[in-house]
């Protein structure tokens, strides 16, 4: 039997980086297949050649046999291959049924025909057990929702290869199971599925056979039959995965951080964090679990100060931060890692002194009220490089040179260095390397051992476990649960995060 | 109020323009003027209001693609000295065919810029707004011997509608209902049909043409692939491209078209409105059309009741020597203003409803204090109206989610 | 040095594109270019011609600062125009109403300029913060609700004012002396001859110079220059990193008007009034030395000199029939348009040229390849 898909000797040069170097891959018809290895492996890279969005410096691809040469993707498309990517390529201003035909419009003459398309959608959603109203505007659906309109949007035309990347990424355990299902309906009706991830107990939860990348190098492919998730590791990293690990409790008893029913509203006035009480000691560290976007996100904003508090206070070190600026806030010893280092963290195209300074530009050694102290900045710039083993020839390149490792540990330097009282840390490890990932948690772990007060928000439920000395469980808005992290599985917490398990609500309080 | 907001645009628009014409009416009756319910000045309404409109719409093709084209103006006088040419040279048909060739060449340009090589849309705008005039400028002088002004155009003639105006089918001179209206005196519905006149009599073919263009662009943007593809192009242009549409081609058609329409607009001027290309007589009619997009909230209805409202003020001030009608204006203002106050108020919106309020009641004292307003009261009247619009509902408009973000194939 | 190089060569490369096309352009139309461009250099050699050339550069460049502190931030301070003819208005007057000690006089009027600029800028400014106004749009409107309306009516209201109403008295009454910045032909006369025609040499280009260097500080060696820059940058991560977005928007568009406010100055020692006919236009064409200087305050001076060289070169032209003057004003428009186009691909080159030197670099120390493919170009 020909194989559904069939990669030689792929190779993705972009400047400075091998993202694909000699990749190989088979994937047998109606079998799912995972793709794994870590963040920068190459996996997305592979993915966007087979799909036509980028096109591959060396190698061939076949497609049930025939040699194809892929230019963009509607070229993919016409082979049979859909693709349902990480970021979902929805618009949300567009109705379900709009951002689903889109691109293959039943016309006539140039007008579209509506209700064709719609009885199509429904035959096409019918098949394969998956239900969506055609009419919704994208912007309404839940998370879960938006990926099933981006799975029917490949059926809709006609996809029998589809390519999953990360799909799991945004989902919570229990969401999870049910896209597992649906992947088992396709498979069923005959599909074949590339399916990409690094969590590995899913991956062998759900998969047929296995390909590991590492380094942008195909390292192992194998039927899914006796590996254990240690194995997978070892090839996916060279050697065993790290896990965080928090040596004998720091914590002491002065507070550091306090917040007492503080509430955010949202734009369209409803409450977006509702009554929040907390506080984090010296040498605390505070994990917040939660599936995104119930509220963790806003209550950094108000305890950092980029976002009004509708109601409550905030004390740190027992002065009242409520209603004072970011600025005085960070003078007064905040130290910020944000969730997204693009978005939040870094301006790429300054330079790596530059971007030390941000945030702290008011303070000794990188400036004061008026003036700015380039030496200064410099100095302490280089020191960060050496302390944190931020890889690159020089200060002065534009942080956008650098690979996401490097400019994390760039984030994450200089905010330990000005010497913060309290840190926020979301996601710090985000979408970089396994070195630099061990390197960040030796520093958190290290500034707690000298009084740091850390809040800890984390997708990565190992991390949230392995670093916090006090779990808390956000969802909707509210603090759901209180947790020890050493009696708690991600299991658990996924059960917490999706309202499935519940704790009295006075003593997570 | 909500059952109002889902009514379709195109009931919801034409009410709003009647409880207009019945506040006008009524303000009318405590004035000194007539003017403002006379055919006359619905008549200038349209005429300043087709080129506004066009601009507007060509904004509308470009910015629904994602393009921000603040080279409307740029277009627009390209379109009036390309039209002006094209009307001399070859007569009026072909110089509106030819201006709107001229305009599509800057909306070419911007295209390349931004699309191509992903030029800032606001920056490649305003070096458009510069060569522009510099161009005109140069054929100007090289074609008619001065750079400001070329010899008299010509312009196809005018029509009335059958039936509605009076017009003549086949030799047949049909009714002219809409007069017979007007001279009974009813009360509103006289007044009505007295400003309807002026949208049905003695139209020229760009006039009606334009007022064609709104229920087609809808169609074509909500109804054709045509028009899905271009809006994605603006939405979420990487969702576009994933699903294998060619993002750049619709960038380039929406952005050509967009100059297309500014250059008709353009032509219209220089051949109907002055009789000549001179210039200077766009009279920032472009940015105008650029606020009425934003005032229709970049739908076709809205940017052709933006244009009107723009085109009414100046139309009115044409007309208006000695002030009195721009002073009844005022009390209009006011009761506006009393409108938003109260829905401010309903929304709870406190901050809008105390600016709205001092507003008004400016205005108020303004129109009590006063017999008459100076002429430079109308001649920025439209743009403070702009200004309060987008003070007051700003927050509410929805423009394309993608608009004035660059866009590079394979994301990169 | 390759980053100079670099740097160089957009904006040569777009001037020699535009000698191309300007030289076509007057080819089609039967001029010679080479005499005209012979005609404009021969007469810009002159010193008279090189004092107009500072004259005109001196508002242009002014002009330029004021855009370019807006560009820093991604602010788009359209509204230059009517903010530098709306403080030259008032500046005329209040100067007119008064004779005061000539530092005091001179002093009173710029601090009326700068303040009319600034604060009619910072309309613009509170609305974007206060009600999401967008600045492109409300200065826009307020151009021409500055110049079609507040212009004409005070200058109908202060005419009918005027008793033996001339069109030689046309415009506001005119300053004493005293309002007067002279003129620096003396400091010019040190390093070359006398200079001829009546031609005076602006004092404004000391003015223009402290600009300069007020705002190169500003930038480079000032917290909140360097608050500018990085709400231009990343306006999210600046307000992360304390940066308070909405009252940067509103210094940067009072600063930008404040500088505009300075353009009119220019003319105003020249003319000592208002006249009905200013020089318009000094705000849209300093958007474009700004773009094409890169916002950079040495290269905004080269962008001045240039579009000012175009511009008095139009009178020449004129003169000898070479070709039609307005050709000046199409270089100009395709110079700005060329440069821009080019400025963002040699950008995006040397970004990714950067991505792989730096990664290069870093095989070379370490012999190991780096990971991520997050190259973000």
């Amino acid at each position: 039997m020909t194989a559904a898909i069939e990669l030689t000797g792929i190779t993705k040069r972009f400047p400075g980086v091998i993202a694909n170097d000699n990749v190989n891959l088979t994937v047998k018809k109606g079998e799912i297949h995972a793709i794994c290895g870590e963040n920068g492996a190459g996996k997305s890279t592979l993915m966007k050649i087979l799909y036509g969005m980028q096109s591959a410096d060396e190698g061939t691809m076949k497609v049930y046999g025939d040699v194809v040469n892929f230019n963009t993707p509607n070229d993919a498309i016409d082979r049979g291959i859909g693709m349902v990517h990480q970021h979902f390529m929805l618009a949300d201003q567009l109705t379900v049924l709009e951002n689903i035909i889109l691109g293959a419009e039943p016309t006539s003459g140039g007008v579209i025909k509506f209700k064709e398309a719609e009885a199509h959608l429904a035959q096409v959603a019918a098949d394969y057990g998956l239900t969506i109203d055609p009419n919704d505007m994208v912007e309404t659906l839940e998370v879960g929702e938006r990926q099933r309109v981006e799975i029917i949007k490949v059926l809709y035309r006609g996809a029998d290869i589809l390519i999953l990347d990360e799909p799991t990424a945004v989902l919570v355990p229990q969401e999870v199971e049910a896209l597992f299902d649906n992947m088992r309906e396709l498979k069923a009706a005959g599909s074949t599925i590339i399916f990409i991830d690094h969590k590995l107990d899913e991956v062998l939860e759900i998969s047929d056979s296995i390909t590991v990348l590492r380094h942008g190098k195909t390292v192992a492919s194998m039927a899914n039959d006796g590996v254990t998730a240690h194995d997978l590791a070892e090839l996916m990293v060279g050697s065993e995965l790290p896990t965080p690990d928090t040596a004998e409790s720091t914590v002491t008893d002065t507070v550091a951080l306090e917040v007492q029913g503080v509430t955010v509203k949202a734009e369209d006035g409803r409450d977006v964090v509702e009554n929040i009480n907390f506080s984090i000691h010296k040498g605390e560290i505070l994990g917040i679990a939660g599936v995104e976007g119930n509220g963790q996100g806003e209550l950094i904003d108000a305890i950092i100060g980029t976002t009004d508090v509708s109601a409550g206070s905030i004390d740190l070190h027992g002065v009242n931060i409520t209603k004072m600026s970011v600025r005085k806030r960070r003078e007064l010893g905040i130290g910020y890692v944000p969730e997204d280092r693009h978005h939040e963290g870094l301006m790429l195209d300054s330079p790596l002194w530059e971007n030390a300074a941000l945030g702290h530009q008011t303070q000794a050694p990188y400036g004061s009220r008026w003036l700015i102290n380039r030496d200064g900045a410099r100095n302490q710039t280089e020191l960060i490089k050496e302390q944190f083993d931020v890889r690159t020839p020089n200060i002065d390149v534009s942080a956008h040179a650098l690979s996401g490792g490097n400019q994390q540990k760039l984030i994450i330097g200089r905010e330990l260095t000005s010497n913060p009282s309290l840190l926020i840390a979301a996601h710090p490890t985000r979408g970089i390397d396994v070195g630099a990932q061990a390197a960040v948690w030796e520093q958190i772990r290290t500034a707690r051992a000298e009084g740091l007060a850390t809040l800890l928000i984390s997708a990565d439920l190992d991390e949230l476990i392995g670093l916090s000395d006090t779990i808390v469980v956000m969802l909707r808005g509210r603090l759901v649960a209180r947790l020890a992290p050493e009696d708690v599985t991600p299991r658990d917490l996924g059960a917490y995060m999706t309202g499935a398990a519940t704790q009295n609500t006075d003593e997570a309080a | 109020m909500s059952k109002f907001n889902e009514l379709p645009a195109w009931l919801r628009w034409p009410i709003y323009a009647l409880l207009g014409i019945l506040l006008l009416t009524l303000v009318q009756i405590i004035s000194d003027t007539d003017r403002l319910t006379r055919v006359s000045t619905s008549r200038e309404m349209l005429r300043w209001a087709v080129p506004i409109f066009l601009a507007g719409l060509g904004g509308l093709f470009s910015e629904r693609a994602g393009v921000v084209n603040i080279g409307l103006e740029g277009m627009v006088i390209l379109g009036m000295w390309f039209g002006a040419w094209g009307s001399i040279t070859y007569g009026p048909w072909i110089g509106l065919l030819i201006g709107i060739f001229g305009g599509a060449l800057g909306g070419l340009l911007h295209a390349i810029a931004t699309v191509t090589f992903n030029v800032d849309h606001i920056i490649s705008g305003v070096a458009i707004n510069i060569l522009a005039p510099a161009i005109t400028r140069y054929l100007s002088d090289e074609v008619w011997a001065s750079p400001t002004t070329s010899p008299a155009t010509s312009t196809p003639d005018r029509y009335d509608l059958p039936i509605l105006g009076g017009g003549t089918v086949g030799g047949w001179e049909s009714p002219d209902i809409l007069q017979s209206v007007a001279q009974r005196e009813w009360f509103f519905v006289s007044e009505t049909a007295e400003l309807l006149r002026g949208l049905t009599t003695n139209l020229h073919f760009v006039s009606i043409v334009s007022l064609l263009l709104v229920p087609f662009t809808s169609w074509l943007i909500w109804r054709t692939r045509f028009g899905l593809r271009l809006r994605i192009s603006g939405e979420n242009p990487n969702a576009g491209e994933a699903q294998g549409i060619n993002i750049v081609f619709y960038k380039y058609v929406g952005v050509i078209i967009s100059g297309g329409l500014a250059g008709l607009g353009g032509a219209f001027i220089s051949t109907e409105l002055s009789g000549l290309f001179q210039g200077g007589n766009s009279a920032g009619r472009g940015f105008i059309g650029l606020a009425a997009l934003i005032f229709g909230n970049w739908r076709p209805g809205g940017v052709l009741f933006g244009a009107l409202l723009f085109g009414y003020v100046f139309g009115l001030d044409l007309k208006d020597l000695d002030g009195t009608a721009s002073h009844a204006l005022l009390l209009v203002n006011t009761i506006v203003l009393a409108g938003v106050v109260v829905w401010a108020l309903a929304r709870k919106r406190i901050s809008d409803a105390v600016l709205a309020g001092l507003l008004g009641l400016g205005a108020f004292y303004w129109w009590l204090s006063a017999e008459a307003v100076p002429g430079w009261w109308s001649n920025i009247l439209p743009y403070v109206l702009v200004l309060l619009v987008l003070v007051f509902f700003a927050q509410r408009l929805r423009m394309p989610v993608a608009l004035g973000q660059p866009y590079r194939k394979g994301g990169r | 040095m390759r980053r100079m190089l670099f740097s160089l060569a957009a904006p040569v490369g777009a001037f020699v594109v535009t000698i191309i096309i300007s030289s076509i352009a007057l080819m089609l139309f039967g001029s010679n270019p080479i005499s005209a461009f012979g005609d404009m250099l021969g007469h810009a050699a002159k010193l008279e011609t090189q004092v107009d050339i500072l004259n005109r550069a001196t508002p242009l460049y002014i002009s330029a600062i004021a855009a370019a502190i807006g560009f820093r931030m991604n602010l788009f301070n359209i509204g230059v125009e009517g903010q530098y003819l709306f403080a030259f208005l008032i500046a005329a007057q209040v100067g007119s109403l008064v004779v005061l000690p000539q530092v005091f006089h001179i002093l009173l009027i710029t601090t009326v300029a700068v303040a009319v600029g600034a604060a009619y800028a910072g309309i613009a400014g509170v609305l974007k913060v206060t009600r999401g106004v967008n600045e492109v749009i409300s200065t826009i409107m307020l151009n021409a609700i500055a110049i079609s309306g507040l212009i004409a009516f005070l200058q109908q209201r202060w005419q009918a004012e005027q008793e033996n109403f001339t069109s030689t008295t046309l415009g506001t009454n005119p300053i004493e002396e005293s309002g007067l910045i002279p003129n620096i032909n003396g400091l010019l006369e040190i390093f070359t001859r006398d200079i001829g025609q009546g031609k005076e040499l602006t004092g404004m280009l000391i003015v223009a110079g402290v600009v300069g260097f007020g705002y190169h500080f500003l930038l480079t060696r000032m917290r909140f220059g360097f608050d500018l820059r990085a709400s231009g940058m990343n306006p999210f991560a600046a307000r992360a990193g304390g940066v308070p977005p909405k009252q940067m928007v509103v210094a940067a568009m009072v600063l930008s008007g404040a500088a505009a406010g300075l353009i009119g100055l220019v003319e105003l020692n020249e003319k000592a009034k208002f006249s009905p006919n200013p020089i318009k236009g000094l705000g849209f064409a300093g958007i474009a030395v700004a773009l094409l200087g890169r916002n950079h305050p040495a290269g905004m001076i080269f962008a001045a000199l240039l579009f000012a060289f175009l511009d008095v070169s139009a009178g020449i032209l004129q003169n000898t029939q070479a070709a039609t003057k307005e050709i000046v004003n199409i270089m100009q428009g395709i110079v700005l348009l060329v440069a821009v186009i080019a400025y963002g691909v040699t950008g995006r080159i040397q970004a990714r040229e950067e991505a792989r030197a730096t990664a290069e670099a870093l095989q070379e120390t370490e012999g190991r390849v780096t990971e991520g493919t997050e190259v973000a170009v």
